[in-house]
Formats: C-alpha cells, structure tokens, sequence
C-alpha cells in the first residue's frame, strides 16, 4: 500500500504541476487576445498573402495566399539544407580522411581547418560571406565569365540553366538503370555464394548507368540545351543577366557558411569512425588474402560507416535546423517569410510561431525515427 | 622494394624543387614571372611539374642525409602526396604577400576619426574608436568600472571552490549549484544594472557587446545546468508519466532551431504572461536559452548516468538508501565528475549561439557590429569588423575546447 503511494503520488503532483503551468498559459492568452481583439484560429492560411517572396522555387506571387508562401518558404529551407548537405559531407570526408593521411602537411592543414571554422559562431560566418566577402565582389558588368559560360556576380551568381525535351525518357531510363543495378548486385552476390565466382559488378554498374540514359538521348528524343546567361541593361548604370539560372547571393553565403562550419564536424565524425576499427581487423584482413581496396570495401568500410553515420545525421539535422539562421541575412527561408513577414501582417504570433516549430520539429523527429531503425537495422548481432 | 637514387638524381631533384619553390616565391612576392617566356597555361603549372618531377627524383627509402630522409617520409611518399605538398606550400606562399599587406602593410591605426584611413589594407582605426561599443554595448562610458568589477566579482567567487579546505569540499556543490548563481545574479543585477546604493540605473538596452554575451552564456549555463539535471533523472525514472513528459520535454526543445525558441520569447511568450506583468526582454531571452539548453545539458547528464556501472546502484540500494539518498550521495557527484567535458562542450555550443540573441534586437558583439556598419560615418569596413569579432570569438571558443578536451583526458585516465 505505501509502496503505491510512493509511486503514484510523484507521478501525479508531476502531472498537476505541467497541467496547471500550462493551463495557467492558456487562461494568460485568452485574455490577452480577448483584451487586444485578436481570435485563434488558421483561418488566415486561406487569405491572400499580398507580400512577396524574392526567391522562391515554385510559383508564387502577392495574390498567393498564406499557406502556399509557407511551402516556397518550406521549400527554399529545404533547398539550402540539401545543398548544405551534399557539401559538407563531401568536404567533411575529403578532409576527415586527409586528417589521418601521412603526410605532415595535410594533416595538419585539415587540423587547422578544424579548428578554424569550428571555433567561430555560425551567425559570424554567414555575416562575413554575406557583408564582406562576397561584396567584394564585381559587378554585373564587370564579371568575367568563369568557365565561358557562368557569371559570380556582386548580384549573384547566374548559371546555364538546361531545357530538357521528353525529360520524363531520360528519368525513366535512370530508373531502369537503377533496376538493373539492383538486379546484377543480387545476382551477383548469389553467384559468388553458390559458385564464388565473381563479376565486376562496379563496371557493369557504371556502364549501364551511362548506357542507358544514352540510349535514351539517340533514339528516346530527348534532348538537352543550355540556356546562357546574358547580360542585359536595364538602365545607363544597372546591369543584370536574363536566362539561365541565378543564385542569390544570399544563398551562396548561407550555403557557403553552412558547409564550411558542419562539414569540421562531420570531418570529426569520419576521423572517429575509421581510427575506431583496430589495427588487427586490416591486418586480419590482409592475413585472409583480401587486397587493399577489398580490406577498405569489404572490412573497414562497413564497419566505420556504423560509427560515423548515427553523428553525421545528428550533424545532418543540426544543418537543418541551424538554416534557420537565412532570417539573419534575409534569404526568404521559412523563419524569415512565415515567422517574420507574415507575423508581422497577421499578427497570429502563437498560431504562426506554433507552425514554424512544429514544422521544425516533424523535420527532426522524422530523421531521428529513420536514424533509430537504421541504427536497429545495422547493429551487430551478437549470437 | 626499397627504392634508391643515385647522387645525380638527388642533386637535380633538390634543384629542380628549389628552382619551383623560387619560381613561386618571386612570382608572389616581386611579381616576377621567371617562367613568363613560356604560353600562359605552361607557365602557370611549371612549378608544380618541375616541383612533382624534383620530388620524384629525390623520393628514396634511405639516403643517408637526416633531413632529407626526414622529408621524404613526411612529405613525400608517393607523387599523390608529393603534388599535395607542393599545392599547399605553393598555396601559403601566394596567401602570404596580400593577406600581410592587407592586415599589416597596408593598414592604419593611427588616428581617432574616419579621415585615417588612407591605406589600401585594412583601417585598424575603426577597431580602435569602437572598441569600448563592441565591449560593452551602449553602456555608458564612465560607467564601465562596474561591468568590469562585477565580472571580476563573479569569477572570483566561481575560483573559490578551488581553494576550499578539505572539510568544506562536501558542501562544494550545494555552493555551486544553489549559493552561487544566487550571489553572481545578485552582484550583476546591482552592480551592472544599478538602482540601489547610490549607483546609476542602466536599463538593460543599453547592455551590448562581448559583455552580453558574457552575461547571456554565463547565466543559461548556472541555469540549465540543475534544470538538465532534473530533466535527466525524470528520464531514467521507472515512472511512467515522468518519465514521459521528460523525454517530451527534451526531445521538443532538440527538435526546434534556437532562434524560433528566441522569436517564441519575443512575440509568443509575452502572450501567456498576465496582462500587466512586464518582463524585461533580456530576462525573456535568458529564460527561453536556458530553456532551450537544459533539454542539451539534460543529454549530455544522461550519459553520465548511464555509464556508471550497475553495481553502484545495486550497492547503494544494498545499503539501504531510497532514491533520493542514493542519487545526491552515491550517483550524481560520480556521473556529474564523468559529464564535465560534455558540460564544457555544451557550454561551448552555448556561447557560439549567443550572437543570435541579435535577431530579437539585443545587441552583443554581432549586433554591435550591425550596427558600426550602417553608420554614415563608417561604411564599408564591414570585414574589419568581422575579422575582429572572429579572432575574438575564435580565441574563447578554441582556449575552451582545448580545456574541455584536456579534462577529458584527464578524467579518462582517472577510471
């Protein structure tokens, strides 16, 4: 009985405090809105949004409502954080690696990058590429064109964009690609089991990838231009480019600073990840008659991709979320147009505020579910 | 196989690194192209092929010659590796001449007004007239003594716990996790912000610059640390609902970026207040940080709890201690000696995210800067003051996680 007791009661004195805290919030806003005249509600997503959006990946105009800004809004957060992601990992392994190469030089060249870009606030950085360097910039009618056919600009940076024909051929031949890669490898690993013999299955792979869509340009139709950018004058001393592709400058910096800052971390993580295999499974390896690549692929790999992934996604996510920093430097991410502008017009700061976290929050709740299973999925099973 | 080079090779391998190395060095320091007689392209990567050919010719197993086996071994051990060093030490020499002329050469720090700045290099001078703005905010000026007399105050107090006495070391934590913050909030709140014993109110507005930061960090750290500690028992609780509603709490505050936590603080948070109770913004954003942080601190105390074996617990119960006994007495002060460097990297976290407070329009250091850069009368040393602030932040953030991994090292050897 006193047992009971002793459980219980903590568990609903716990329970009351968080009730009435919240409840205490709760009565707090209805008064507060009942007094200033505002109502709770998402009614307003339907309502025209009338402000505009100065970059945004989908069609989107003043006359849009609410809700479709916070998708383009969405959508751009999404865009600079898979940019940032697909940078930073391939500077994060570049480096990680070169930090453990034998040569003086790089190590400590890829320590010194460490250490610098990891030691200077995030905000710091996006402010420095975005006020200072990339001021520095020429403008529009000064750039030299980079590569003959791309412009980095004080305004930009503007690049060929491609106009693609019958481009759902071509996406359907790299999905048979894709297939038939899948199909080889399962073939494969079943002739090696029930024969050992082995096939190539890296080359295979590679010409089916480059076959294939290449079919589908002789003779699917499909056919690819480029659009240049070309400049243009709007008036005696303002120039731009039309056509092609241009990104914002705010964009490179924040895409810029992300990775540069998550890609030290994720170096770490890569560094951790290989010096944790022991020196005797390579020699074990090695021993067994495996060459340097198979002990790399076959031994070393699987093992170090177990420790690095689960601190590279928690890097991942923390890219996610530290996108939101765009507000800082006006890149119309979702902090910026959604928690920023259309607060300030509707001024529905708990509804609006509520949807920016939550939608943050789905975002990481999401990738740590995927992370749990992946984690479950490749976890040694100890018989 | 062991690899060995003749003397001839030896010789015209050194000299024809050399001749690059020179090549590149005259090239960026003189601009002078010795190579220029050579079409554009040839003449730009001739260092790098007579460099890459020179190291091939010296690369040997063992020569005999101290230094240069000492090179080859570090440098030079394939022509990947070789062409490596030479791309960086290629890359150091060309970033030399115009980041020294930038920063030192060409720069000015005389003066006091917009006027010194003639040179091409960076102007010091704006540093030098800013520096107390980028320090203490809109602090007034004559009143300084008291934000630098407080900090000292408040370390002084933070450096006792080092030379207590022995007999007094038990209660060390209760000084720090109860005492202190009361006495450190106590002397900042008067001393900084004044109002009694004859001192100047200053309201918290003016408060700004590294200061701020100072103030920001030092207080979510004392706070979040016994809320973190709260939060990671209430996760291992055999209790359900407490459990629950811990790991509820934890995982929302690691699922939302910071600075919608600091929007919530400036535009939702005043909502679920009374009407008629103000709350000043700093305290608003002090209480969403610590917040925030306490769900990280929380994380990072889990991890000490879990690493302690079984055994303690076991043993703590063997004896006859409830749960509360066995935690302040046996677990904690063991896995809270376990999670100093984790707490040292969250802290570190904490005070690289104190420029964000800039968002809600506190100015510290970042905001500072914002804001010398929209002056009429200074535009356009935007980089001055960026570099500024990084060096700054960079020493802090790097000389703490130096400390942090030198108490992880030390704590490792420790068990």
């Amino acid at each position: 009985m006193n047992n009971k007791i002793k459980k219980i009661l903590p568990q609903i004195l716990t329970l009351l405090f968080v009730v009435l805290i919240l409840g205490f919030f709760t009565f707090n806003a209805q008064v507060n809105m009942d007094n200033r005249g505002i109502d709770f509600g998402f009614g307003f997503l339907k309502q025209e949004a009338s402000f505009d959006i100065q970059f945004s990946l989908v069609e989107y105009d003043g006359l849009d409502p609410y809700w479709w800004a916070y998708v383009a809004a969405l959508l751009n957060t999404l865009l600079v954080a898979s940019l940032g992601i697909i940078l930073c990992t391939i500077l994060g392994v570049i480096v990680g690696v070169a930090r453990l190469s034998p040569n003086y030089l790089i190590r400590n060249a890829a320590a010194w990058y460490v250490e610098f870009f990891r030691n200077i606030p995030l905000l710091l950085q996006i402010f420095f590429w975005y006020y200072a360097a990339l001021r520095a910039l020429p403008l529009p009618q000064d750039a030299e064109p980079l590569l003959g056919i791309s412009f980095l600009t004080i305004k930009g940076f503007y690049i060929p964009a491609m106009i693609w024909n019958n481009l759902n051929i071509f996406l359907y031949s790299l999905i048979l690609a894709f297939i038939g890669i899948i199909i080889i490898k399962t073939y494969a690993r079943k002739l090696q089991e029930n024969e050992g013999k082995q096939l190539p299955v890296f080359y295979i792979s590679l010409g089916l990838i480059i076959i294939l869509p290449l079919l589908s340009f002789i003779i699917g139709g499909v056919t690819l231009n480029f659009e240049l950018p070309v400049i243009e004058q709007l008036s005696a001393t303002s120039f731009t480019y039309v056509g092609g592709i241009g990104l914002p400058p705010e964009l490179i910096a924040l895409t810029l600073a992300l990775s540069l800052y998550t890609a030290t971390f994720v170096a770490e993580c890569v560094r951790a990840g290989i010096q944790g295999i022991s020196k005797g499974q390579k020699e074990a390896a090695a021993s067994i008659g495996l060459n340097t690549n198979q002990v790399l692929k076959l031994v070393v790999m699987p093992q170090a991709l177990r420790i690095i992934i689960p601190p590279t996604t928690n890097q991942y996510l923390n890219l996610t979320k530290n996108s939101s920093l765009a507000a800082a430097i006006a890149y119309p991410d979702l902090v910026l147009v959604f928690a920023g502008t259309a607060l300030m017009q509707t001024g529905k700061a708990i509804e609006i505020v509520s949807i920016t976290m939550l939608t943050y929050l789905s975002l990481s709740l999401a990738i740590a579910a995927l992370m749990n299973w992946y984690n479950k999925k490749i976890e040694i099973k100890e018989k | 196989m062991i690899i060995q080079k003749s003397m001839t090779n030896l010789y015209l391998g050194s000299s024809l690194v050399l001749i690059s190395f020179i090549d590149v060095f005259l090239n960026s320091f003189f601009q002078l192209n010795l190579t220029g007689f050579f079409p554009g392209s040839i003449s730009l990567f001739l260092p790098l092929i007579l460099g890459t050919i020179g190291f091939y010719l010296i690369r040997a197993d063992y020569t005999g010659i101290k230094h240069l086996d000492i090179l080859n071994k570090n440098v030079n051990t394939s022509n990947f590796n070789a062409v490596l060093t030479l791309l960086i030490i290629f890359l150091i020499i060309k970033a030399i001449p115009p980041s020294m002329s930038w920063m030192v050469f060409d720069a000015n720090i005389a003066g006091d007004s917009r006027d010194a700045c003639t040179g091409t290099g960076a102007c010091w001078t704006y540093i030098k007239v800013w520096f107390k703005r980028f320090m203490y905010g809109m602090y007034p000026n004559e009143l300084h003594w008291r934000v630098n007399v407080a900090f000292i105050l408040v370390i002084a107090l933070g450096m006792l716990g080092l030379f207590a006495k022995e007999k007094l070391k038990k209660y060390l934590a209760l000084y720090y996790v109860i005492i202190y913050p009361i006495i450190a909030f106590l002397i900042i709140y008067y001393l900084i912000s004044g109002g009694a014993f004859g001192l100047e109110w200053v309201e918290t507005g003016a408060w700004g610059g590294l200061s701020l930061t100072f103030i920001v960090s030092f207080f979510c750290l004392i706070f979040c640390f016994p809320l973190g500690m709260v939060l990671a028992l209430g996760r291992r609780s055999t209790l359900p609902t407490i459990r629950y509603i811990s790991i509820g709490y934890i995982e929302f505050w690691r699922g939302v970026p910071l600075i919608t936590v600091l929007f919530m603080s400036s535009v939702m948070f005043p909502m679920f207040l009374p009407e008629d109770f103000f709350m000043d913004k700093l305290v608003r954003v002090i209480i969403a940080i610590t917040l925030f942080e306490a769900a990280y601190c929380a994380e990072v105390i889990r991890g000490g709890l879990q690493a302690l074996p079984r055994g303690q617990y076991d043993a703590a119960k063997s004896l006859g201690m409830g749960y509360w006994k066995m935690h302040i007495f046996v677990i904690l002060p063991q896995a809270l000696k376990l999670v100093i460097p984790g707490i040292a990297n969250t802290f570190l976290a904490l005070v690289k995210d104190t420029p964000l407070i800039f968002v809600v329009g506190l100015a510290e250091l970042a905001g500072m800067l914002a804001l010398a850069k929209t002056n009429p009368e200074w535009l356009g040393f935007a980089m001055e003051g960026y570099v500024f602030a990084s060096i700054i932040f960079w020493i802090i953030c790097y000389a703490m996680s130096k400390y942090s991994y030198n108490l992880e090292e030390k704590y490792k050897t420790e068990r």
